[in-house]
């Protein structure tokens, strides 16, 4: 036989389709495999729970906590208000802020280099030792919590968006160059649509932190709020109340989360990283 | 010095770049004469640090010569781009990502001091269709090939109609056939527009097949080694390639890149 390669020239199949053809199979959603997965965890907290009959106020079965939370709903909600302002408007104070100075910054070489380490010193200090000095500054109502949620929200924006307004691509800067571009074109048409990324992910980490911060406010004291029900559940050894307020902070947290990545989703519209 | 003809659309006289830095100076180009008549099509060809690239930006005003005068459009480059006279193609599209294909194409009659809002003769969409793009004006570049962004930075650089089109290896990162149709309709918009363009590449057939003239540049320091007439004539299709004179330029090329 001759060792000459050898290649078979396709012909069109000629078979009339009966049926549409089949698209490629669609992956199979896999959205139910974390509900799945805590339904089991929580079926098995359930039946350890009255295996070894533990006392109610050590851990309470996930009944109890859900008949907890049904009863005392109106009274977690008259408490979750106070907390959601708190973390709304200190997400929206924090990251003004944060987005202000990132701009400032990136103008300024000079205030960068003198305010920049003050900002990553400042952001060393653990939010529990930051509270109770703004406690005492801003006193114990709803502000001095706003405070320690923008707080909380300040640096990761502050940080990500320095990097996002500065991470143009030099090719592009060279375009507006070209185009005879002013500072101003450059910075509204290059520096911040390229930032959007950059501050999307800083924006979902403060969504979470920013609950954090207006709960911690709120051990170091007040009146009303889920930071302060959570104090009080477990000084009374309320431990399904305990349950369920870390369950309403849990799912506003989750809930803020969602909200921004559905923003992130609709804004960012185009494959990130992608320049050319 | 290098002639091509009289009322040059560019005119460099003892242009010397050198760039300075903290390990000493290099001196990427060195005392280039040269003058491109309007409407021409001139390669530049060379070995990779020979200047062309920064023979490119110092007519486009991106970079100030060390020594001598650059003379772009009887002026200064900064006039000439300032009056919306260069356009520029990059060797990546330099598409902003978040801006669709007819958005990119429209991005210069939004920004600078002559901004029209709206553009000449040509609007965005009639450029769009003339590079090949009809259809597509509101995909997003991560939505177009290669060869597609390319297409739209070209449409992008006339939307201005400019005078002058300078173009930085504009497709050298595509495949080759794609590569081939591009370079065939690059000529044809030379031809609908009229527009001088200077071209660098590392491709000897690519530039024999669209040059009138090609100048080939020597490397360390960069500097004319001679300039190539190819006068085979227009249009060409792309069987040019095959054809004794086409061979006879390419070759002559390759012997003179061997010696820069």
């Amino acid at each position: 036989m001759a060792d000459k390669p050898s290649a078979v020239i396709a012909q069109p199949a000629v078979t009339v389709m009966e049926r549409a053809p089949a698209g490629p199979a669609r992956p199979r959603s896999q959205a139910w495999l974390p509900f799945a997965a805590a339904a089991v965890l929580l079926a098995a907290w359930q039946i350890l729970a009255q295996v070894f009959s533990l006392p109610v106020y050590i851990a309470p079965t996930p009944v109890q906590v859900a008949r907890t939370l049904i009863i005392e709903l109106p009274m977690l909600l008259r408490n979750f208000v106070p907390t959601a302002v708190e973390s709304l408007v200190g997400f929206v104070v924090g990251n003004t802020i944060a987005i202000v100075v990132a701009v400032v910054f990136v103008h300024s070489k000079r205030l960068e280099a003198a305010l920049y380490p003050i900002a990553v010193f400042v952001n060393t200090i653990p939010i529990l030792a930051k509270a109770p000095i703004l406690v005492l500054i801003f006193g114990l109502g709803m502000t001095s919590k706003v405070v320690i949620a923008a707080f909380i929200c300040f640096f990761p924006t502050l940080a990500n968006m320095v990097r996002g307004l500065t991470s143009v691509n030099p090719q592009s800067l060279e375009l507006m160059r070209v185009l005879s571009a002013s500072k101003s074109e450059i910075f509204w048409k290059l520096r911040v649509p390229s930032s959007l990324p950059f501050l999307f992910s800083a924006l979902k980490i403060a969504s979470t932190t920013s609950v954090l911060g207006a709960i911690v406010g709120e051990w170091i004291g007040a009146d009303l709020g889920l930071g302060a029900l959570i104090i009080e559940a477990t000084h009374n050894f309320r431990s399904p109340l305990l349950y369920a307020t870390v369950f309403v902070s849990s799912a506003w947290a989750v809930v803020f989360f969602a909200v921004v990545s559905f923003a992130e989703r609709r804004i960012v519209t185009w494959k990130q990283g992608e320049v050319s | 010095m290098s002639t091509l003809g009289t009322a040059p659309a560019v005119r460099l006289e003892g242009a010397t770049v050198r760039f300075t830095s903290e390990r000493g100076s290099v001196t990427a180009l060195d005392n280039v004469a040269l003058q491109i008549p309007p409407g021409g099509f001139i390669s530049l060809l060379g070995p990779s640090g020979c200047g062309k690239s920064t023979l490119l930006r110092l007519v486009a005003d991106l970079v100030p010569p060390t020594l001598g005068t650059v003379t772009v459009l009887g002026g200064p480059p900064e006039t000439a781009r300032l009056n919306r006279e260069l356009g520029f193609v990059f060797q990546d599209a330099t598409l902003l990502p978040w801006r669709s294909a007819l958005e990119n194409v429209r991005l210069p009659l939004e920004v600078g001091p002559k901004k029209r809002g709206r553009a000449g003769s040509r609007s965005p969409e009639d450029l769009l269709r003339l590079v090949g793009l009809g259809g597509r004006e509101n995909a997003l570049p991560h939505e177009l090939s290669g060869g597609m962004r390319q297409r739209v930075a070209i449409a992008r650089a006339l939307v201005s109609e400019p005078r002058i089109l300078l173009m930085d290896e504009p497709f050298g990162a595509l495949d080759e056939i794609t590569r081939d149709t591009l370079n065939e309709e690059l000529l044809r918009i030379w031809q609908e527009t009229g527009t001088t363009i200077l071209f660098v590449t590392h491709s000897i057939p690519e530039a024999v097949f669209l040059s009138q003239y090609i100048l080939v540049l020597a490397t360390n320091p960069g500097r004319v080694r001679e300039l190539v007439e190819c006068g085979l004539p227009y249009p060409r299709p792309l069987s040019v390639r095959e054809t004794p004179e086409f061979i006879r330029i390419a070759s002559h090329l390759r012997a003179l890149l061997q010696t820069c």
